[in-house]
């Protein structure tokens, strides 16, 4: 924000500037600017590029892990995906996390966020406990709950006073791998959302203050209005890595399924195929799948964010 | 975003008025949530293993012993997947700091043939990542040799189109007037570049290269997916697939996840005030 109004304060200076500097820059800016992004473009080529368009040619044969000579099968691969029963409970899995992770992420940042942006004292140890688990590996996490779940000897049992099956009655398996989830990776969010508030500018609080608005005024028409942008990209963020689970939720169940195969998501699916049935071509075909619903999830977003942005403007 | 550093700084001492208590105590409570878990961790990692495995179970030992600790270093590999670790994780680092720091100043500020279609190639690359595209990804890396090598580990972490997008929209942010100065005064791009934006930019530079770094030593589906040799494995790795393969021991368990998160805490202990810093001012938040 701070950025833009910047720019409009120093923008009669660039007009004046760019008059004079316009043909240096050009001269300067061409004969360098492919070098600048080379080494970045080699990269992301090779492994980005290189293996999305192999995907995609290999989602079209039978090809198996070694590679040898796949032969041609047209759409067979996608015929079968989507008649995959397994496939499509996978998909349902990586989706009921994501609804359930996205909503519960972004109201418990927002308000651990509050919490440590309110309390005066000691704001650097507020910052640190709710960080601290994202600072683990996904699969010490996963560990460390399955454990806290473990109906006989783990802590969530004991400290609740309840009997549940956590991890392996179907009803709460993927539940529980969703409570690690927040656990483990709301600091991310929260550190975001607690950026963006201190980047709210003091004086509007004070100039709403001298009017007369009270606390809930105050979040109402200011907080909340000058973090809708971040909120947008906590939710794009986690809407994303929500839908790749696969760490955390593998580990829990040791690497398994889950209780009568509740647990198993989309990436976990995809690999299964790659790399235990070794249907490399079959597992492209999901791949390819998969990188078109991101995909559709990234192009929806960003045109909601263009059509809020003309309604709003 | 300016207003950030005096706020954060004045708020020194204060009174303890009501609401703060009350705070306070809210916040201390919420805290203890978090930190439950680690300590159970910790506590664990301090009894033996049958004791770990008692029913009812308890939060502190009744007989501490370092008996976990000692034969995670004895038995396991953990020396070796810490190492592992670090060469993974620093090379990724550096790699990724220079190539997105370039190719962010290079899509900002630089004019090139091609540079919009490129942008948006780069910016569809936001979207895909080893989960989506892992089978297609393994057998690419597999037929340039790379399987079961540090290369294969590294290399396919080096392109993180979110870092070059992050970077390019905090160099569009600074006045060109500051780089034309130094043109008109006979600098070259690269000179500028190095010599302005770098140090200009180093609470970004930063945010970006810790966040780098927290993403690749927690890695572990990439890992997972391209070594098979325990001796290559990453602590992350190391731990989920070798360790609960011999049936789980839960005390040494709890030992190797706390040494595997004990380098980054560290970190960010030390760094954290650069971080929020760095997050503020790479526009990640301001967006």
């Amino acid at each position: 924000m701070t950025t833009t109004s910047a720019e409009t304060v120093l923008r009669p200076a660039r007009t004046r500037a760019a008059v004079g500097s316009a043909t240096v820059r050009r001269k300067q800016g061409f004969q360098h600017g492919g070098w600048f992004v080379a080494p970045f473009l080699l990269l992301f080529a090779l492994f980005v590029i290189w293996p999305l368009l192999r995907g995609l040619y290999l989602s079209f044969t039978d090809a198996n892990i070694s590679g040898d000579s796949p032969g041609f099968v047209g759409l067979d691969n996608y015929r079968e995906a989507l008649h995959d029963p397994l496939m499509w409970d996978s998909l349902g899995h990586s989706a009921y996390f994501t609804l359930l992770v996205v909503p519960c992420i972004t109201v418990l940042a927002f308000l651990l966020a509050m919490l440590a942006h309110h309390i005066e004292r000691g704001k650097w140890l507020w910052r640190l406990c709710f960080f601290l688990p994202f600072l683990l590996p996904s699969t010490v996490a996963g560990n460390l709950w399955q454990w806290l779940f473990n109906p006989g000897t783990g802590m969530v049992n004991y400290v609740f006073g309840l009997d549940t099956p956590w991890l392996t009655d179907k009803s709460y398996a993927l539940l529980a791998a969703v409570l690690t989830t927040l656990w483990w990776t709301v600091g991310f969010s929260f550190l975001l959302y607690l950026a963006a508030l201190q980047g709210i500018p003091a004086h509007l609080y004070e100039a709403a203050k001298l009017d007369g608005a009270n606390a809930w005024h105050r979040m109402v028409h200011i907080t909340l209005p000058m973090l809708r942008n971040i909120t947008g990209l906590v939710i794009a963020l986690q809407i994303l890595a929500s839908l790749q689970v696969f760490d955390q939720v593998v580990v829990m169940q040791d690497f398994g399924p889950g209780p009568e195969n509740s647990t198993r998501t989309f990436v976990q699916y995809t690999l299964e195929q790659g790399f235990t049935t070794y249907r490399v071509g079959y597992a492209s075909a999901m791949s390819i799948i998969f990188f078109v619903l991101i995909a559709a999830v990234a192009l929806a977003r960003m045109w909601l964010l263009r059509n809020r942005e003309e309604g709003g403007r | 975003m300016t207003t950030a550093a005096p706020q954060a700084r004045g708020n020194g001492r204060r009174a303890w008025t009501p609401s703060q208590i009350v705070l306070t105590l809210l916040g201390v409570a919420v805290s203890m949530v978090f930190l439950a878990p680690l300590a159970w961790a910790l506590f664990t990692s301090l009894k033996s293993e049958t004791e770990a495995v008692e029913v009812p179970t308890h939060w502190l030992p009744e007989h501490w012993t370092g008996q976990a600790w000692k034969a995670l270093f004895e038995t396991g590999n953990i020396t070796n997947w810490f190492v592992n670790s670090l060469v993974v994780s620093v090379c990724v680092t550096t790699v990724v700091l220079v190539v997105s720091a370039l190719a962010g100043y290079g899509f900002a500020r630089t004019e090139f043939r091609g540079k919009g279609a490129l942008m948006g190639v780069v910016m569809a690359g936001l979207m895909v990542s080893p989960a989506v595209l892992g089978v297609p990804l393994f057998t690419t890396v597999q037929q340039m040799g790379m399987v079961d090598t540090y290369w294969g580990m590294i290399l396919p972490q080096c392109a993180p189109a979110a870092m070059v997008y992050i970077l390019y929209k905090f160099f569009q942010g600074i006045p060109r007037e500051l780089e034309e100065a130094a043109f008109i005064d006979g600098a070259g791009r690269w000179r500028v570049f190095f010599t302005i934006i770098v140090p200009l930019s180093r609470p970004s530079l930063s945010a970006v290269g810790i966040f780098t770094f927290i993403a690749s030593w927690n890695n572990f589906l990439w890992p997972y997916m391209v070594t098979n040799n325990p001796d290559l494995m990453t602590m992350p790795n190391g731990i989920a697939t070798v360790m609960n393969s011999y049936g789980i021991q839960w005390a040494q368990l709890m030992a190797g996840g706390l040494m595997a998160g004990l380098p980054l805490i560290v970190v960010f202990v030390f760094f954290q005030r650069q971080i929020v810093a760095g997050v503020a001012h790479t526009g990640l938040a301001g967006q």
